[in-house]
């Protein structure tokens, strides 16, 4: 096989054991390599999708219009009730803006839409350019505060500043802006927020509804199916529950560090990061209701009850069967590494965009000798491992999907634009159906690695057009 | 032309950024790499963008400017990805747009690259790809202006001044569908006319299913087409709002003196008449007869169904030059066009619309350029439409807030399967469009009826 890895990304990829003794390790967290075709986005887009859900606030992207237009109502984030973050807002930067400052169309684009929404808050994203021209974000975002009477919050999101995780913090540092600033006399003692999760395809209802039947309060969520009222007062909860490694952990620090609210870090993807998630809840809560680890048992078990059989007749057909992963955040890599087990599918290939050392650390331990673990790939050496591998399910985001597609392997979209909910016992099950429904399709009898064209061989002359020509 | 309202924002847009436009083109050269000079996350997004609506890989690359670069300049970062694409891509051309960070911070990109084929063509062993670069800050236009200024620049920058004459012709046909490409190529093999069409993503944005992964997919226009294309008999170009400017037929007739045919895209009746009548005298003989009989076959579908769509109001929305051919044939058919806006400002729209509608008694439609989502909606609102003609964008606010109809044609399709191969142009691209509209008109009318008639 053609060497097709960079020299310079040698060590953000590894194969579990080809070091012998060495200790696993994996450069990561740099930024993109020049002229790499990088799965990456930027500050922005890390921003943007963590505060995105905020249903009841005004999102502006404070830059030139692609940056607004690329990821306008692309996302399944859920809500109840307003749905005003599904609108792009965009200051649309044009040459003079960029020659003269674009704070003044920012003052005025604020002030048309603030009273056009009426929203419970806006948030003012910089862009790249923003960064260059060197508005001050700041000073607009307060001027129009006190004359609009609600919180305007600048996002410091300038793409280049380096990759998603910096997107997520300087969201977290966003929201933190409100926490504290609303009433909680009212919220139960036993009460939690729920952050990182966006809520797509209802996601969060899932989770909220486990939560209710354990008794448990849900004071924000943070942030699908969010709104700027919960955030203010999600200082007022017992406990933060903190899914995915990267989006919200800092927040969840944040609210340690004033407010002293512990954190749990939970996945609800798969049914052992799902049950530990609640377990972990009702053993917070137990001196303050005894009674809530039995209810969050039964809860468990009448879940199972239901999921297992399902799973059992779908697993038949799947043992066995090869799965590479490729995600966001490597918290999820985790949970779907378990997921793939219950399915009796092996994971040969796992890597993320966003995972730190001890990410990837872990994800060595719990995977198979020989499966390789990459650090922000790119679609060449993504073909690559799915053909060294002769991988029959590929999980990854909308940008993987035509790699796979192309080269005759089954995918499962696992990424921000997924349809189907996926959390939860619920999630479980709709994601082994969705596993089932692509990697059992007839259609990989056909696909060229597997059976060549009958027709077209190169080896015999084509033949010459005649008849209807004219 | 724009409404007054007094609006400092965009919400909606109805456009998409230049760079994006540019790299579309870029992506129908031969062995051609699409390569963003700027930071990752403008990259990403496009990808993604594209991806979803033809459903095959897009790879652009970027230049990846941290924060450092965006100070001091993105000179070594560009040419050190240019370094790795070029390297792993064995890329036969790199095409490469600047985006709005690196037109902002100055970066002389045709300067970078002149140092760059100096200091390390013998670091590539004398194998130097070519490098076509185009200037394409955001705000400087939509992804239309990107995408004709990239197809200029490939054009003119490519083009051997020495060129031996031909008899071929060059096609620039705009931002159509792949299928519109196969189908054109095929018009001018029928006429028996040797023809370059560029870009051709015909291939490389709707390929067949592979063993092994190319790192560029297979199809583009070949780079020694285009270096011939000086040589031409004739250039076509398509596109009733392009400037002189952003012409790449223009290019090669200024420079070359090409002869240069500037088209409407041939969307419906009259103006697939005005391609078929340039190519007649373009090749000296009549059309073949399948394009007659394709041409009566149209003509026939429009009589029959004449009833299903007669006064029906539609809002068009997209390009320019798509929604002109739209608009275009909507009059014909006896479909009045109320509303027709576009994100774009080339500033030649109420001409070009005035140009295809003027034949037709009644109002002539309002025209909007430079228009959002939002004030489209609200435009449309007064109008009371019938259909909506456009991409997926307008989907939530024009066509299910008022349950009618939206016909998908254009860029981006986001929520229908098959979007490359949506004919649009010919007399077989108006047939498609006209079953489209009729079945959907009596979808409606169907779904809408309490006894539910499985014959209508
Ligand atoms: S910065 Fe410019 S090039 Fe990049 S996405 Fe935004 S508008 Fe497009
Ligand atoms: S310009 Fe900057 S902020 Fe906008 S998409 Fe590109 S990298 Fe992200």
């Amino acid at each position: 096989m053609e060497p097709v890895i960079f020299e310079e990304r040698k060590a953000q990829i590894q194969r579990k054991g080809a070091k012998g003794a060495e200790p696993f390790s994996i450069s990561c967290n740099k930024n993109s390599l020049a002229g790499a075709v990088s799965q990456r986005a930027c500050v922005f887009c890390g921003s943007r999708v963590v505060l995105y859900p905020i249903a009841d606030a005004l999102h502006l992207v404070h830059g030139p219009i692609g940056c607004a237009v690329y990821n306008w109502d692309i996302r399944g984030a859920m809500s109840s009730g307003p749905e005003l973050h599904r609108l792009s807002f965009s200051t649309d930067l044009r040459e003079k803006d960029v020659i003269f400052g674009g704070e003044k169309k920012l003052y005025q684009a604020l002030l048309e839409l603030i009273d056009l929404h009426k929203p419970n808050a806006a948030f003012v994203y910089s862009t790249c350019i923003v960064g260059i021209i060197g508005d001050d974000l700041k000073a607009v975002c307060k001027k129009v505060e006190a004359e609009k009477g609600i919180p305007v919050i600048p996002v410091q999101s300038e793409g280049f500043k380096g990759n998603k995780r910096e997107g997520y913090l300087a969201a977290c540092q966003a929201m933190f802006t409100l926490v504290g600033t609303g009433d909680t006399s009212a919220i139960s003692p036993l009460s939690v927020n729920i952050l990182g999760d966006f809520n797509l395809a209802g996601e969060i209802w899932i989770i909220q509804d486990y939560l209710r039947r354990m008794g448990v309060e849900v004071v924000a969520n943070i942030t699908g199916d969010g709104r700027v009222e919960e955030v203010r007062r999600a200082h007022g909860a017992a406990l933060n529950l903190v899914q995915c490694s990267g989006a919200t952990m800092d927040l969840a620090k944040m609210m340690q560090q004033k407010y002293g609210i512990p954190f749990k870090k939970v996945s609800y993807f798969g049914i052992e990061d799902m049950s530990d998630a609640l377990y972990e809840v009702a053993k917070f809560f137990e001196d303050k209701d005894p009674e809530i680890m039995t209810r969050t048992r039964e809860l468990v078990r009448e879940e199972l009850r239901d999921l297992y059989p399902k799973l059992q007749l779908l697993r038949k057909d799947l043992v066995g069967k090869k799965a590479a992963i490729y995600v966001g955040g490597a918290f999820k890599a985790f949970s779907l590494v378990k997921s793939f087990r219950h399915l009796g599918i092996d994971v040969v290939m796992v890597g993320s965009q966003t995972g730190t050392q001890e990410d990837y650390q872990e994800l060595a331990e719990i995977t198979d000798e020989g499966t390789i673990v990459v650090d922000d790939t790119n679609p060449l050496e993504l073909s690559a491992f799915i053909k060294e591998k002769d991988v029959d399910i590929f999980v990854g985001g909308v940008k993987e999907r035509p790699i796979a597609y192309k080269l005759g392997v089954g995918f499962c979209d696992h990424n921000h634009e997924r349809k189907e909910a996926l959390e939860g016992f619920l999630g479980m099950y709709n994601f082994a159906k969705e596993v089932h429904a692509t990697v059992t399709s007839p259609v990989w009898n056909f696909t060229p690695r597997r059976r060549k064209s009958p027709i077209a061989s190169p080896d015999v002359p084509a033949c010459a057009a005649t008849g209807r020509v004219s | 032309m724009k409404k007054a309202e007094p609006f400092v924002s965009t919400t909606n847009a109805c456009k998409m950024c230049t760079p994006m436009g540019a790299a579309l083109a870029f992506k129908g050269l031969e062995g051609c790499v699409p390569f963003l000079h700027g930071s990752q996350g403008c990259a990403t997004y496009m990808r993604r963008y594209i991806i979803s609506h033809f459903r095959e890989p897009m790879d652009i690359a970027s230049s990846s400017l941290g924060e450092k670069d965006a100070v001091y300049g993105g000179k070594a970062n560009l040419m050190q990805g240019l370094l790795n694409v070029i390297g792993k891509y064995k890329a036969q051309a790199v095409g490469i747009a600047t985006t709005c960070l690196t037109e902002t911070i100055g970066d002389d990109v045709s300067m970078i690259l002149h140092e760059f084929k100096k200091e390390c063509l013998a670091g590539l062993n004398g194998d130097m790809p070519a490098l076509v670069h185009v200037s394409t800050p955001s705000y400087g236009g939509s992804h239309m202006e990107g995408f004709h200024a990239a197809v200029r620049a490939m054009t003119g920058q490519l083009a051997d001044p020495e060129a031996a004459k031909h008899d071929g012709v060059n096609l620039f046909s705009g931002f159509v569908s792949p299928e519109d490409i196969r189908h054109l190529q095929d018009i001018f093999a029928h006429f028996g006319l040797p023809m370059t069409i560029l870009p051709d993503y015909s291939e490389t944005l709707d390929g067949p299913a592979l063993e092994d992964y190319q790192n560029i997919p297979g199809g583009g226009t070949p780079l020694d087409a285009v270096r011939a294309m000086s040589g031409a008999r004739a250039s076509i170009e398509f596109g009733r709002t392009i400037k002189p400017d952003l012409s790449a037929g223009e290019v090669l007739r200024e420079k070359y003196g090409v002869t240069h045919h500037s088209l409407g895209l041939p969307i419906g009746l009259r103006e697939s008449d005005a391609l078929f009548t340039t190519l007649e005298s373009l090749a000296g003989c009549a059309a073949p007869r399948r394009y007659a009989l394709e041409r009566g076959q149209l003509l026939d579908a429009m009589v029959d169904g004449h009833k299903y769509v007669a006064g029906k109001k539609a809002v068009v929305y997209g390009e320019e030059d798509l929604v002109v051919g739209i608009t275009s044939f909507l009059s014909e058919i006896g479909v009045k066009p109320v509303l027709v806006a576009s994100g774009g400002e080339s500033g030649g729209l109420s001409e070009a619309i005035a140009a295809v509608t003027e034949e037709f008694p009644g109002e002539p439609p309002l025209v909007r350029d430079g228009v959002d989502f939002y004030q489209i909606v609200a435009e449309a609102e007064a109008l009371e439409p019938d259909l909506v003609v456009g991409n997926s964008k307008g989907y939530r606010g024009l066509a299910r807030a008022r349950n009618i109809p939206l016909i998908r044609v254009g860029f981006p399709i986001h929520d229908r399967f098959g979007s490359q191969r949506v004919l649009h142009v010919g007399y077989r691209g108006a047939l498609n469009l006209y079953d489209m509209i009729v079945n959907a008109l009596i979808k409606k009318k169907q779904d809408d009826s309490p006894i539910g008639y499985g014959y209508i």
